[in-house]
């Protein structure tokens, strides 16, 4: 599962925008994704993944993010992506509209993170989902040795006016699978050496994975 | 047809051709008239020279007869036929036909999108998008513009002869709407022997046209562009138009419809409608921003009804030029066919069916200071094309330009505009200039 960048197909454009290799956890979703299927990116960015997934998995992708400036990047490399707030506009989307619904590093963002899983479930065959791992000895360490809420993204925000509300561990979000009867088609953990590993028990990839990545499909 | 001292083709010679439709096998337009398909009449036949698909530029433009053998059905329910469509043209139309984009303009725009306009000589009204090296890049594709059907330069309209009476159509010429404009364009690529467009772009009701377009043709278009547009015409613009169409129509020289004969014009009452229409079209910080409550070359105010402020100033400026190229009874037509837009109610009531399993490639754009067409009304164009899966980019651009924005200097749309073309063109399989 460790990331290997794909050989580079010499019928595309150089571009300079567009990396061979990219970061291990959403190399773990792309190696996830069939070649040529129907994607949509919900939280996409810039389109980092979607770009990586247009051009070496030559899916049908679509991205939905809510910054403007980051929506401009991404149409701008020719990416379909629309501004706006997924939480919002997922409900629109008509059931089975893809094969696979990518929510990386967004579902601690959302506000109902429970309702906009099971949307997620109806317009996508199968959902992947990837987030920090709270529960990683590391940030309980944080906690419990400095007595402060660990922030996880970088110095950029405080437990105040971070983005991420709805924070979870691997354990808890196995929990929420189970509460929703979905089914867990695969589950991997990357350690922070940034490897991608399969796990068997939950309690160790709680305890030694930084972050979740899930391939969900309904029962 | 004084604008255009050019000398217009022959057009006897032109009726075989205009049968021809370039698209493939039997896609029946909407309305149900099966058109004849394939190439038997040959788009071989037209010299591209005289009809601006060599990359030779005519800042004059063209003009084409059409309908002659078969009438334009109108929403209306007239037969229009013979009618005239001018249009401009700017690039070389590739060996394979694939790089032509169609420009559809805006209530008082044209087709001369990047030349110096006939009349007042001032830049074309998307000089700054169009030409070499621009987002639409005339060395990369084929852009063509028409003059809408109801318009004032060239293509039928009020102002133009009726060949049946000689005279002005005036009040006689039929009302048209956006769908008609639309099919006249259809008519006019058929005529070219341009079966796809690559791309369909237009701002405002030239957005209108572009959402036209790929509900009733989604096979003959590739990628579309819609800007500060709407699915229907709000109550609200609605009842502004009126204020401008009461306006020339309660100016005496209107002389009900009938002016070009009495030889008047009705300039006071079209100068004061687009004094209230170009309000709309920006935005309040804009008008705070460039006048403020400055005053016109005065230190004090005159306690009297002369131009005291800049902004007065600057909106009786923009009345009486916009006069001088503007037909009154056109604003009156061209303003009805925006408000007569409703592309869900043309499909049974949902925008949904209007796009139902459409392949088009869409990129929505608004801006977030258009109160003429808010963001929300792009959005609900938005969420019908989600709502059937389609491929659709959507941007709202930060400014406070207004309306008006997609015809200024907005590099962020200029930039992505460069990127969608260029990904559609990737996934369209069009090769670099």
């Amino acid at each position: 599962m460790d990331a290997a960048s794909p050989p580079a197909d010499p019928s595309l454009p150089a571009d300079a925008h567009r990396p061979l290799r990219i970061r291990v956890d959403l190399q773990a979703i792309a190696d996830m994704v069939t070649p040529g299927s129907r994607v949509l990116d919900v939280g996409c960015g810039e389109g980092t993944l979607l770009d990586y997934l247009v051009h070496f998995k030559q899916v049908d992708g679509r991205g939905i993010e809510l910054s403007q400036a980051a929506v401009t990047e991404a149409v701008g490399h020719g990416l379909s992506v629309i501004q706006g707030d997924a939480e919002a506009d997922l409900k629109i989307y008509p059931d089975d509209a893809f094969d696979f619904v990518i929510l990386s590093q967004t579902l601690q963002a959302t506000r109902d993170s429970r309702a906009t899983l099971r949307q997620l479930l109806r317009i996508g065959r199968r959902v992947i989902v990837s987030f920090t791992n709270y529960g990683h000895w590391r940030l309980r360490c944080f906690l419990l040795w400095r007595g402060r809420v660990p922030v996880t993204n970088g110095a950029a925000h405080r437990w105040y006016d971070t983005p991420n509300i709805h924070v979870c561990t691997i354990h808890d979000f196995i929990d929420l699978c189970r509460e929703l009867g979905v089914r867990i088609e695969r589950r991997l953990l990357v350690n922070p050496a940034g490897r991608v590993r399969r796990f068997r028990s939950v309690a160790f990839a709680n305890l030694c994975g930084e972050q979740g990545v899930f391939l969900l499909s309904r029962p | 047809m004084d604008l255009l001292p050019r000398a217009y083709p022959d057009q006897v010679g032109l009726a075989a051709a205009s049968t021809w439709s370039g698209y493939a096998l039997g896609y029946s337009a909407v309305g149900g008239d099966v058109r004849q398909t394939g190439m038997e009449a040959g788009y071989a036949a037209l010299d591209p020279e005289r009809y601006g698909l060599s990359g030779e530029h005519s800042p004059t433009g063209y003009k084409v007869v059409l309908g002659r053998e078969r009438p334009l059905r109108l929403d209306c329910g007239v037969e229009l036929g013979p009618y005239t469509v001018a249009y401009q043209t700017y690039g070389r139309l590739n060996a394979d036909r694939s790089n032509a984009i169609l420009i559809c303009h805006a209530l008082t725009g044209d087709q001369f999108v990047a030349d110096p306009h006939p009349i007042t000589g001032k830049p074309g009204w998307w000089d700054i998008m169009v030409g070499p090296g621009k987002p639409l890049d005339s060395d990369r594709y084929f852009l063509i513009c028409a003059n809408v059907l109801g318009g004032c330069m060239g293509t039928s309209g009020p102002k133009e002869i009726n060949p049946k009476t000689g005279e002005p159509w005036g009040l006689s010429f039929p009302v048209i709407t956006v769908g008609d404009m639309v099919r006249a364009q259809a008519e006019l690529l058929d005529h070219l022997g341009i079966g796809d467009l690559f791309c369909v772009i237009g701002g405002s009701m030239g957005g209108m046209q572009v959402l036209a377009w790929a509900a009733y043709y989604p096979r003959r278009v590739f990628s579309a562009i819609p800007i500060a547009a709407a699915g229907n015409h709000s109550a609200q613009n609605i009842a502004l138009h009126e204020v401008g169409r009461q306006a020339i129509m309660a100016d005496p020289d209107w002389c009900a419809g009938d002016y070009l004969r009495q030889g008047r014009k009705p300039r006071r009452g079209l100068a004061v409608a687009r004094m209230a229409a170009h309000i709309t079209y920006l935005s309040e910080a804009a008008l705070q921003r460039k006048f403020g409550r400055r005053l016109q070359g005065r230190a004090a105010v005159t306690y009297g009804f002369d131009a005291d402020f800049e902004v007065e100033s600057y909106l009786r400026h923009q009345g009486s030029t916009f006069v001088e190229r503007f037909d009154p009874n056109s604003y009156l037509y061209i303003t009805r066919a925006m408000d007569y837009f409703d592309l869900a109610e043309e499909f049974g009531g949902t925008l949904v069916k209007a796009f139902d399993h459409t392949p088009v490639r869409f990129f929505v754009v608004s801006f977030t200071s258009d109160w003429l067409f808010p963001t929300p009304e792009s959005r609900v164009v938005v969420h019908a094309l989600n709502a059937v899966a389609a491929n659709v980019s959507f941007l709202e651009i930060e400014t406070d330009k207004g309306h008006d924005a997609f015809l200024l200097e907005e590099p962020e749309l200029h930039r992505v505009m460069r990127g969608f073309l260029s990904g559609a063109g990737e996934h369209r399989g069009l090769k670099g200039p």
